[in-house]
C-alpha cells in the first residue's frame, strides 16, 4: 500500500530501528522479568533500561517514577481511578477540561457513581483552557485535575505550567495526558510541575500496546487491576517485553530526533495549511500557533467529514481522519469540536491531518489538490 | 466473518453516484433530514403517465447517505408512483448489499425523500390533502432528534 498516510495520530508505523532493537525480545532474548534465572534477569535488565529511556524523555526524577501500562487508556484509567480512590480522604472533587480524550473523560464520569463530583473546565474557540474558570472551580477538596498537554483533534497545546500553578495553589494533583504531545514538543515534568503524566509508545513510533504513567515521587495511587506485583503492584501482569523495550528505544530516538523532526514537519504543516485554506469556506480548527508541529485540522462548510475521509482514501489514496458524527460509534459529533463552539453542522465537516516521518514537502501539492478536488466533488453533491 | 466497513456496492455508488443534480420546476420535491444531524437529502421528480420519469438528488451526508440517495433514484426511475411508494428503507439497504447497523437509521433516508417527493406531487394534483403528506411513522428525525 503506498499513497500518502496522514493519520499518524491514530496509528504510526513502528520505526525500523525500534523494531530491529526490540525484535530479539520476541524470540532469542525472551524471558519473564519476574523470573530469577538468567533469562529472567536479562529480561528485567531490558525492562529497566526501557524505563530509564522513557524517564529521560520527560525529565522524570528517576526511572522508578515510570509505570508501564498496556497503552494510553490503561494509563489514564490508572491515573484517574488510582489517584482519586487512593486520596478520597482528602476530597471528592474532580476537574477535567472539556476536550479531554474519552479515555480521560469516561473514568472521571465513572467516579460519579462513587460519590465523586466532576466539573468540566471550558476552553475558548481555539481550544485553550479557560484559566479563570479553572481557578474558580478549584478547591481544597479537588483531589484530581486532568488537563491534556495537547489535543489530538485540534492540535492545541495547553499552558500546562500555568495550569499546574493554579492546581497546586488550590487543589491536590494534576494529571496530564501527554500522549499526543510527547515526542513532538519538549516535556519536562519537573519544570511543569506535573504529578501524573500519560505517555504513548506508538505516538513515538514505538510498538502499539505499550504506554506509561509517570507518577511523581510522593504521589500515592492505587491499582485498578489486581494480580501479581509487577510495576510496583500498580499494573499486574507479565510485561510485554517487546513492546516495552521498543517503547524505550522509541523514547530514546525521540529525545535525539524530535527537535529537528518537529521543525521539518512544522514547515510541511504550515505550507499545507496555507494551501488548503485557499479553498473557499475552509477554516483551521484549533490554535494557529500554539499547536502540535505535525498537526493540521480543518472544517469545510456544507460537506460532511466521513465523505471527505472516504473520498480522500478511495480517489486519492490519502488517509486522513475526521471528528464527524458519522464516523463515530456514537453518531455524535466530536465533543472537542462542540467545546470550541462549533455548531453541529459545522462540526460534521471536519478533517484532521497528522504528519509523520515519511511525509515530505514534495507531497504538499498532491495533498492540497486532493483536498480541493474532494471538497469540490462533495459540494457539487450537497443541497446546502 | 462480519463485514468490515461499507460493501463494495455502497462504495461504488458513493464514488459514482447516479442522478445527481436538480430538476428545474419538478413535478414533485421532497427533502428529509437535517444538517444538524449530519444528513440532508432532497429528491426531485418529474412524472409521466403516473410513472417516475426523471429523478435527481442532492445530499449532504456521509458515505452511506450518498450511496442510499443514488440507489433509491435508480430503483424508482420508471416505476409507477404507487410502486415507488412501496420502496422501503430496507429495500434500499438490501440493494446496496447491506449497511453497517449504526447507519441503518441515520443515513438511510432515501426512501423517505422519495416518498416525500411523490406526496408533494399528489398534493399538487389534488390527489391527497396537504396534511396527508406529513412524514410517515418512523420517518425523519429518529436519527438524532434535534
Amino acid at each position: 500500500m503506498c499513497g500518502i498516510y496522514l493519520d499518524h495520530q491514530s496509528a504510526s508505523p513502528v520505526d525500523p530501528k525500534v523494531h530491529e532493537f526490540a525484535e530479539r525480545y520476541l524470540s532469542s532474548d525472551f524471558g519473564n522479568p519476574s523470573a530469577l534465572h538468567s533469562r529472567g534477569l536479562a529480561a528485567k535488565a531490558a525492562l529497566e533500561e526501557a524505563r530509564a529511556k522513557v524517564a529521560e524523555l520527560i525529565n522524570a526524577e528517576s526511572p522508578e517514577s515510570i509505570v508501564f501500562t498496556a497503552g494510553v487508556t490503561e494509563a489514564n484509567n490508572l491515573a484517574i481511578r488510582g489517584a482519586a480512590l487512593r486520596n478520597v480522604a482528602k476530597g471528592k472533587k474532580l476537574l477535567a477540561s472539556q476536550i479531554e480524550h474519552i479515555s480521560v473523560l469516561n473514568p472521571h464520569k465513572d467516579l460519579l457513581k462513587g460519590g465523586f463530583d466532576l466539573n468540566l473546565v471550558p476552553v475558548d474557540s481555539m481550544g485553550i483552557i479557560d484559566l479563570a474558570a479553572l481557578e474558580s472551580l478549584l478547591s481544597k477538596e479537588t483531589v484530581l485535575t486532568s488537563v491534556m498537554y495537547a489535543n489530538s483533534e485540534i492540535g492545541t497545546i495547553q499552558p500546562i505550567k500555568e495550569v499546574s500553578d493554579l492546581v497546586h495553589e488550590n487543589g491536590l494533583f494534576l494529571h496530564v495526558d501527554a500522549s499526543a504531545a510527547a515526542g513532538k514538543i519538549p516535556i519536562d515534568v519537573q519544570k511543569d510541575g506535573i504529578d501524573l503524566l500519560t505517555l504513548s509508545s506508538n505516538d513515538l513510533y514505538g510498538p502499539q500496546g505499550a504506554g506509561a504513567l509517570y507518577v511523581r515521587p510522593g504521589v500515592r495511587i492505587q491499582p485498578v487491576l489486581f494480580g501479581g506485583g509487577q510495576e510496583r503492584g500498580l499494573v499486574p501482569g507479565t510485561e510485554d517485553l517487546y513492546a516495552l523495550a521498543g517503547f524505550g528505544e522509541a523514547a530514546r530516538l525521540a529525545c535525539l530526533e524530535k527537535a529537528e523532526e518537529s521543525l521539518r514537519l512544522q514547515a510541511i504543516r504550515d505550507a499545507l495549511i496555507k494551501e488548503i485554506l485557499k479553498i473557499g469556506e475552509s477554516y483551521l480548527t484549533g490554535h494557529p500557533t500554539k499547536r502540535l508541529p505535525h498537526h493540521a485540522s480543518f472544517r469545510f462548510s456544507r460537506i460532511e467529514g466521513e465523505s471527505i475521509l472516504l473520498t480522500m482514501d478511495a480517489m486519492f489514496n490519502i488517509q486522513v481522519s475526521t471528528g464527524s458524527a458519522c464516523s463515530s460509534r456514537t453518531l455524535e459529533p466530536s465533543h472537542v469540536l462542540l467545546a470550541i463552539g462549533l455548531k453541529h453542522e459545522q462540526a460534521h465537516g471536519s478533517m484532521v491531518m497528522t504528519l509523520g516521518k515519511k511525509n515530505n514537502p514534495d507531497q504538499i501539492p498532491a495533498i492540497a489538490n486532493a483536498t480541493k478536488k474532494t471538497v469540490e466533488r462533495l459540494r457539487a453533491l450537497s443541497p446546502l | 466473518m462480519a463485514q468490515i466497513g461499507y460493501s463494495k456496492k455502497v462504495m461504488e455508488h458513493f464514488m459514482n453516484p447516479r442522478n445527481v443534480g436538480v430538476i428545474e420546476n419538478p413535478d414533485g420535491y421532497g427533502q428529509v433530514g437535517n444538517p444538524v444531524c449530519g444528513d440532508l437529502m432532497e429528491i426531485f421528480i418529474t412524472v409521466k403517465e403516473d410513472r417516475v420519469d426523471d429523478i435527481k438528488f442532492r445530499t449532504f451526508g456521509c458515505g452511506s447517505a450518498i450511496a442510499v440517495s443514488s440507489m433509491v433514484t435508480e430503483m424508482a426511475r420508471g416505476r409507477t408512483l404507487d410502486e415507488a411508494m412501496l420502496i422501503t428503507r430496507k429495500d434500499v439497504a438490501d440493494e446496496l448489499d447491506g449497511l453497517p447497523p449504526q447507519k441503518m437509521h441515520c443515513s438511510n433516508l432515501g426512501a423517505d425523500a422519495l416518498h416525500a417527493a411523490i406526496k408533494n406531487y399528489w398534493v399538487k394534483i389534488g390527489k391527497i390533502k396537504p396534511e396527508e403528506a406529513a412524514p410517515e411513522e418512523g420517518e425523519e428525525g429518529e436519527s438524532c432528534g434535534r
